[in-house]
């Protein structure tokens, strides 16, 4: 409709001098309109059997009226599914309401053919209030029929489509994480990983791999973005790092060449970092020598074999691929016997919950400490253990992805236990 | 699954006479316990009445719902032994309508001490045909039924989860809607319309134990006459009542027939 209106014409406008007639007067018969009415009309005893019914309906269906008024069921009308959907639904449903509406049947007509249609019904009482007959309406739904068929044809296609995509993505999560970690003599590894959703990639990734005979490299990150785009550039860091370690065992060049590759790749309205840690094992005595630099990231956390747990900030250490002359900041770590050092992500810290640490609710590395200070001394599979609790724990309020990666020399006594 | 309470799983309802001998009342595929809304109440003034909703219909809870445990009658029997259990119910007269009459048969089979008698009300132990047996239906015939429930379970996500699951923050959306009764997720719909209609229970009417009143109606399209009197010729001892009424919900198209053949048989010693 548009603004337009047209007045209808008045009575007296009509040309001829007729007598003026009542637009109402067109439709002077009750009976016509029910036998003729754009719908079909039926009326059903309460078993069922057809006590009366529209010429509209007839005609729709290809009965002679004398064929079905008295002698068929409006179940006899549907098809054999409609029936027991019929029977199962909406009969009990109109006893206990009284009416029913929209409900979508099938009706057979005498040829055979079938007539998708609407059906609405109310039961009828008698002055004692108690149901004397139902009263149908029946509405042609063909045209929407089809058209819902190709609403719920295209709903399972989409459904179909969206497991294809979690299960690609679910291959292509793997491929950016090691199948398993790497045996390191002397030393326990464990990871945990959490996927926020199954309809994207992550960007949280880690690696532990072996350099030379007793050298080993690792990292955890986080990369700027999610989805398809996190996942290349989650693909180039990785290979990055595993290959600029081979050539130099500094986590300062490690990282520096990374800032150069990124910011190489990285276009203006499509910028491409994240936040990493980098480092080098490698064996000392009864424990591990580590070397590690951040860029941007959250502090690891040590686990000491005394009971304390404490963050291991590193100086410098901005964001990984945004500015072409960062500079990256090493720092030694001893892990003796006992010690265990953890690296996560901060979709662990940024976690809403109750039991959060800071102003706006989230975890916070406060209470992140507390929760590691509790559990020292402890073995990485330990940790990462209780960390795969502490974030079930959250429910919901762990919204984004989170990572993890624990690094633990074990104590004399646990060593004992394991080979013992 | 924790035990987290069969009242809030199963939302079981107990009424009637505390001292009563219990009677459970069980409803079938379609709608929930408000089926037996006019024969519940006549029978709580001589029994406890124990009235429940399958997990998966009604307001049960819709996360207890697994697809496994429900692809055949046994998890819903379970549940039935689960609600007996918890509720502490000694000598329960288990009276199951329509698929609920096999999720009957089943759990007496499996533990008959706990059940005192069956009332199988419009039952039927197979709905397919098959030879030399008459179900009523073809396995075509079921694939329609399915797609009756698609084409009426269109939009319910959108518009029955909310109120379904609950959400606080639409407080509005909690009273009763029209059709209520009768609806739930349309994937349970499906799962419990397959396990309801393309299952066949004959093998197991001859195993019951348990003194067994088998009931129909004089015309029922989903039940016919030859399958009432093939449960109680397959069940030993099993007694058939023919109702004068229509339709395959006697306890409301007949309630007063109903409640009298139950009563009887469940009173009687």
């Amino acid at each position: 409709m548009t603004g337009h209106r047209t007045d209808p014409p008045r009575p007296e406008d009509r040309g001829g001098g007729a007598p003026a007639l009542l637009p109402s007067l067109l439709e002077d018969s009750a009976e016509d309109l029910y036998e003729n009415a754009p719908c079909g009309y039926l009326s059903t005893l309460l078993n069922g059997q057809i006590a009366k019914i529209n010429t509209t309906l007839l005609k729709w269906l290809g009965y002679a009226r004398e064929e079905l008024v008295g002698l068929r069921t409006f179940s006899d009308l549907l098809t054999a599914g409609g029936r027991l959907y019929h029977e199962t639904h909406f009969a009990p449903l109109l006893t206990m309401q009284g009416a029913i509406g929209g409900v979508a049947l099938e009706l057979r007509a005498a040829d055979g053919t079938r007539l998708p249609v609407l059906v609405t019904s109310t039961v009828k009482c008698g002055a004692d209030g108690r149901p004397q007959l139902i009263r149908t309406t029946v509405f042609d739904a063909s045209d929407r029929r089809a058209y819902e068929r190709e609403l719920l044809r295209a709903r399972r296609e989409a459904e179909v489509e969206r497991e294809r995509l979690q299960r690609l993505f679910a291959t292509l999560q793997r491929s950016l994480l090691p199948p398993s970690l790497p045996a390191v003599p002397g030393l326990e590894a464990a990871a945990y990983y959490h996927i926020a959703s199954r309809d994207r990639v992550s960007g949280d990734f880690y690696d532990v791999f072996q350099l030379t005979a007793d050298r080993w490299g690792f990292f955890l990150g986080d990369v700027c973005g999610k989805g398809a785009a996190a996942a290349a550039v989650t693909s180039l860091i990785r290979y990055t790092l595993r290959a600029a370690a081979v050539y130099d065992f500094d986590p300062v060049t490690v990282l520096d060449t990374l800032n150069t590759a990124l910011h190489r790749e990285s276009h203006g309205d499509d910028p491409r970092f994240c936040t990493v840690i980098f480092g080098i094992l490698t064996p000392d005595g009864d424990g591990f020598s580590v070397t590690l630099a951040s860029g941007g990231h959250p502090p690891c956390l040590l686990l000491r074999a005394d009971g304390a747990a404490e963050y291991q900030t590193t100086p410098d250490g901005l964001l990984v691929g945004v500015f072409p002359g960062a500079t990256f900041t090493a720092r030694r770590i001893r892990l003796a016997p006992g010690d265990t050092l953890l690296l996560y992500t901060d979709g662990l810290t940024e976690a809403r919950t109750a039991a959060g640490s800071t102003p706006d609710g989230r975890y916070g590395e406060p209470a992140l400490r507390a929760f590691a200070a509790r559990l020292a001394p402890a073995g990485a599979a330990g940790i990462i253990a209780a960390l795969a609790v502490l974030l079930d724990g959250f429910g919901d309020g762990l919204g984004d992805d989170a990572a993890a990666l624990a690094l633990g020399v074990p104590s004399p006594r646990a060593r004992g236990a394991l080979t013992g | 699954m924790g035990r987290s309470g069969v009242s809030t799983r199963n939302h079981v309802k107990v009424t009637g006479r505390e001292d009563g001998p219990t009677v459970m009342l069980a409803h079938g595929f379609g709608c929930d316990q408000n089926m037996w809304r006019l024969v519940a109440p006549a029978l709580a003034r001589d029994f406890r009445v124990v009235t429940f909703d399958h997990v998966g219909s009604g307001r049960s809870d819709l996360s207890a719902w697994e697809a496994e445990r429900y692809a055949a009658l046994d998890g819903y029997a379970d549940d039935v032994l689960r609600i007996c259990r918890e509720l502490d119910l000694p000598e329960v007269v288990f009276v199951g309508h329509s698929v609920s009459a096999m999720i009957g048969v089943l759990a007496a089979i499996r533990e008959p001490d706990r059940f005192a008698k069956l009332v199988l009300l419009v039952p039927s132990p197979c709905y397919i045909d098959d030879e030399g047996y008459r179900g009523g239906f073809s396995r075509a015939d079921i694939e329609e039924l399915l797609e009756s429930l698609d084409s009426n379970y269109l939009g319910w996500s959108a518009a029955m989860a909310p109120v379904i699951m609950g959400n606080p923050d639409r407080p509005e959306l909690g009273e009763e809607l029209t059709n209520s009764f009768c609806r739930t997720d349309p994937e349970i719909a499906r799962a419990f319309a397959r396990v309801t209609f393309l299952t066949d229970h004959r093998a197991d009417l001859a195993k019951v134990g348990v003194p067994t009143l088998v009931v129909d109606c004089l015309q029922d399209v989903i039940a016919p006459p030859e399958v009432g009197a093939f449960v109680r010729d397959q069940i030993p001892g099993s007694r058939l009542v023919t109702l004068p009424a229509t339709g395959h919900c006697p306890q409301l198209s007949a309630p007063e027939a109903t409640i009298e053949a139950i009563a009887s048989f469940a009173a009687h010693r």
